[in-house]
């Protein structure tokens, strides 16, 4: 497994939960796996763990091993070669990814530089990646400032950064949110170009974004998270098509598709708790229409499911059950009337 | 939230850190010694005693004497009068001046705030101790001259401030209600803006004491300001200069630790109040 | 661009021209006759040098006349006469001003590597007993005025160690930083402690750039992220400082070469106003105003060489 992150949890001084608690996630290698929330919901933190970059004052248990190298004990030198050469993040905005005052290209360098190259190798490889990215006019380019360049085309400067020293695992939060559709969409199929053409060592990608479609579409495998947890994990397919976990399908049905006409926007009721928010039960029992008062008190623990992939919902049978007529139903009233 | 006070000191005493508290027991020490100073003086301050010139630390002079044999220790005291007294009227009268200049460019905006601030850009075209080393080189040397001039030097910086304070109290609900009671515009500057804007311009004043503490014992120290036989600090130090060369460090150091202190303090104790008076609101 | 220099360089004439009415008309604002005046008071004043004085300055001519005329004089460098030192002015001024203008650059060599240096170790350890030293010591340093910071080194230095002459401008290269480091730390002290605070919160604002959490996040070692992309990133403001700050000490040497004996322009004012030599008091105060004005021009026009976003922003 290239990356597993067994049992996770993430303390923040002065908070009333964890940021993370008990998450466990993996990522084999070649494989693309969503990881989808709402913001707050610790998408990000579990990406950052993966490179050891929690804040200061957070203590964490558990377990992450990237390649097999355990990632929380790494310090100094090796923990600079792993954020270096195993691990690449691309982030939600290159505009503040990049230094604004200096080129494209040193952005590119410094990394290459950081891989072992000398100044002159780190150029031309600089150029070359700019291309591979499909950037047009690499040679200019790498003379360029941030702010002469487009949101696309930095993505693009930000992507090549991210596979300067050839990763093992890619990850990429929220990389095309801040993009417009089709920018978008040039740059998920950029990602997945360069997924697919590593040969042997082919890396593995964690995509993080609160889009669901999009992860359902891109991926192959997504976990939801919610308050710090996992609360469902699946093939794509499977979730997208049968959602366990009300969480999940509280997450489709606030989308917009065009596929049934029967089916409303629906927007999951209330907020998305803070870190000031502590839980006895489920986190999600105070938005979940299928809440009982036991899952005010009554701790869920994800469960394997019947095609693989697990939930953690106290109501898993019904909400299995229910899930012909939650889709066919118009109001959540009515659901909740109907699965009593 | 307690009620913040105009004392450096204010509020629950525990809440305030260390160096805080500190700096402003010490200043209340130099202010009871300059109001005490005939009383806790064991000397009168321009006492001459020739045959004790320049003698170190001992019973009968606690920080000893200058070469004119004058104790030391009654002219820091005395010293501190005028150290603190002159600061506080140059600061006056920057602040007459200033909030007069900032508040009418502020109301009345257009040709009057140009005026004003063409009239700031030249003063501000001096570095340093210029303007006022100018309107001394004109209207010759002495402490008034250099409060004058000083309070002329520091008008310009209270009325930009003072200006972009009124600007932000302008823009205020209140201000157009009493407009639209008919009100004048002198009126509402006078009787609501500029007492409203006074909370956060003492705190600037505050914060510049401790500078125009300084600015004052230079001018006197280069004899542009106090002149022989004060006490002043700044003059002192001058004096005992010569001194130091021959070995003899108490008469410049003595001056010249109790300016630095005196500033250091009220830098401490500044910060904090002006954060208190100027976020009240 | 283009546009933004000619808009400065118009800024920066306007504001000459002012100060240095100001200056000139300085002597009208004089009590009594500015003949007198100008020629140190009334005493041993002979109705002969009077005369002189009336002559040179062309005090029987129109105010704007005689501003006029002495404008163009002083940018021909004819600075007039000082009735003390019966000496052209320009000739005190050149024999003065290169030991000034040493005393100001080792000063700002100090305060800049120093300064610079103790702001950015604060930020980088921001929060240890680094930081609380620096801000601690700078709090000190920008409340001891020069004067006494100037007698302090001198007894300590000077007059106890005896490393260091207590007096003087020295000769030669290496006499000249024997005799003016003394002086120079005294001048540099105020301005290094201005400087390290810029400099700290400088790089504690450049450092919470995202960037900044990027490049650590792809494992470039600490040293470079410092190096170049939070300090390079802060550059704007220190830099901005140090020129300012740098420009604002020739009047600084007023009090630093009177506390240590130095033959300067400084001292020069100082002796010019004490003797009522006010040719002498005008050239000198319009020779550190000019220098002022044109240094701290020259500060805002480099600013957008530093920062690529400003210039953007100016064209």
């Amino acid at each position: 497994m290239l990356l597993d992150i067994e049992h996770l949890t993430v303390r923040l001084p002065g908070t009333a939960r964890p940021v993370l608690t008990d998450v466990t996630l993996r990522v084999a290698s070649g494989e693309v796996v969503g990881l989808v929330g709402e913001s707050g919901s610790g998408k990000s933190t579990t990406a950052n763990a993966a490179l050891r970059l929690l804040p200061g004052d957070a203590t964490a248990t558990g377990r992450i091993t990237v390649d097999g190298t355990d990632v929380l004990s790494l310090t100094g030198d090796a923990l600079r070669a792993h954020r270096s050469r195993t691990v690449a993040m691309v982030h939600q905005d290159p505009r503040s990814a990049l230094n604004p005052v200096r080129r494209v290209g040193d952005f590119l360098t410094e990394r290459l530089r950081g891989a072992g190259l000398d100044q002159r190798a780190a150029r031309a490889r600089a150029v070359e990646l700019l291309a591979a990215v499909g950037l047009s006019d690499p040679e200019r380019r790498v003379r360029q400032r941030p702010h002469e360049l487009s949101g696309g085309m930095l993505q693009r400067v930000v992507i090549a950064g991210a596979l300067a020293a050839e990763p093992r695992l890619l990850l990429a939060d929220e990389a095309t949110s801040a993009l417009d559709v089709t920018t978008q969409a040039e740059i998920l199929a950029l990602l997945r170009s360069l997924r697919t053409s590593g040969g042997d060592r082919t890396p593995g990608m964690l995509f993080i974004t609160h889009d669901l479609q999009l992860a359902a579409a891109y991926c192959d495998r997504v976990y939801v998270m919610y308050a710090g947890r996992v609360v469902e994990e699946g093939s794509a397919d499977d979730l997208f098509a049968r959602p366990r976990h009300p969480y999940t399908r509280g997450l489709l049905d606030c989308s917009p598709t065009l596929d049934t006409e029967t089916r409303e926007i629906r927007p999951i009721p209330g907020r998305p708790p803070s870190l000031a928010d502590a839980f006895t039960g489920c986190e999600f029992a105070a938005r979940c229409p299928w809440a009982e008062a036991a899952c005010e008190t009554w701790r869920p623990e994800p469960v394997a499911l019947d095609g693989g992939g697990t939930a953690a919902c106290r109501r898993l049978p019904v909400t299995g059950a229910a899930t012909a007529t939650a889709t066919d139903t118009d109001t959540v009233t009515v659901t909740e009337g109907s699965v009593r | 939230m307690t009620a913040p006070t105009l004392a450096p000191v204010g509020g629950p005493r525990s809440r305030q850190p260390l160096g805080v508290r500190v700096a402003g027991g010490f200043l209340v020490l130099v202010v009871l010694a300059a109001v005490l100073a005939p009383f806790v003086a064991p000397y009168a301050p321009d006492a001459i005693d020739l045959s004790a010139s320049l003698v170190g630390t001992s019973g009968d002079h606690l920080l000893g004497t200058d070469s004119s044999g004058q104790d030391l220790l009654s002219r820091v005291l005395y010293g501190a009068r005028t150290s603190l007294i002159a600061p506080v009227l140059l600061l006056g009268l920057a602040a007459l001046l200033g909030v007069t200049l900032g508040t009418l460019a502020a109301w009345r905006g257009g040709w009057v705030d140009t005026l004003v601030s063409r009239i700031t850009d030249v003063m501000y075209a001096f570095p340093g101790l210029l303007f006022t080393v100018l309107i001394i080189a004109v209207f010759g040397a002495g402490m008034t001259t250099s409060v004058l001039a000083l309070g002329l030097a520091y008008t310009p910086t209270v009325a930009k401030y003072t200006r972009s304070v009124a600007l932000a109290e302008c823009r205020k609900p209140y201000i157009d209600a009493y407009r639209v009671q008919g009100m004048g515009g002198a009126r509402i500057c006078a009787l609501h803006l500029v007492p409203n804007l006074g909370r956060s311009v003492v705190g600037y004043l505050v914060v510049l004491f401790g500078e125009a503490l300084m600015s004052l014992a230079t001018l006197s120290y280069l004899g542009f300001g106090a002149q022989p036989p004060s006490s002043d600090w700044g003059l002192m130090v001058q004096e005992g200069q010569a001194a130091v060369v021959q070995g003899a460090l108490l008469p410049a150091l003595v001056p010249g630790v109790a300016i630095a202190l005196v500033v250091v303090s009220f830098n401490v104790v500044g910060v904090r109040a002006a954060d208190r008076l100027g976020s009240g609101r | 661009m283009l546009a933004r220099i000619s808009r400065r360089l118009a800024g920066l004439l306007a504001t000459l021209f002012a100060a240095s009415f100001v200056i000139f008309a300085a002597v009208y604002a004089a009590p009594g006759d500015p003949a007198v005046f100008l020629a140190g008071g009334r005493d041993k004043l002979t109705p002969e040098k009077l005369e002189l004085v009336r002559q040179q300055y062309h005090l029987d001519e129109p105010l704007a006349e005689q501003y006029g005329r002495w404008l163009w004089d002083g940018v021909h460098l004819d600075l007039g006469r000082s009735f003390k030192y019966s000496d052209q002015v320009a000739d005190l001024l050149a024999a003065r001003l290169p030991t000034t203008l040493a005393l100001v650059a080792y000063a700002t060599v100090l305060f800049v590597v120093i300064g610079v240096g103790a702001g950015v170790l604060a930020a980088v350890r921001r929060g240890s007993w680094v930081d609380s030293t620096v801000v601690g010591g700078t709090t000190l340093a920008a409340s001891v005025p020069s004067f006494v910071s100037a007698i302090a080194l001198v007894a300590l230095f000077g007059v106890q160690l005896g490393w260091f002459p207590v007096t003087g401008g020295g000769e030669g290269v290496g006499g000249t930083l024997h005799h003016l480091t003394l002086p120079a730390v005294s001048l540099a002290l105020g301005a290094l402690a201005l400087i390290s605070r810029v400099t700290r919160q400088a790089m504690v604002d450049a450092g919470a750039a995202d960037h900044v959490e990027v490049a650590r996040a792809s494992g470039l070692p600490e040293r470079e992220i410092v190096r170049r992309h939070v300090l390079r990133n802060a550059l704007g403001p220190i830099v901005t400082m140090c020129g300012l700050v740098m420009a604002g000490m020739l009047a600084g040497t007023v009090v630093v070469e009177t506390a240590f004996g130095i033959s300067g322009i400084g001292s020069l004012l100082v002796g010019a106003i004490n003797t009522h030599d006010f040719p002498v008091a005008q050239a000198v105060l319009l020779l550190m105003v000019t220098g002022y004005i044109v240094v701290t021009t020259l500060v805002d026009l480099l600013h957008p060489l530093l920062d690529p976003r400003v210039k953007e922003r100016a064209a």
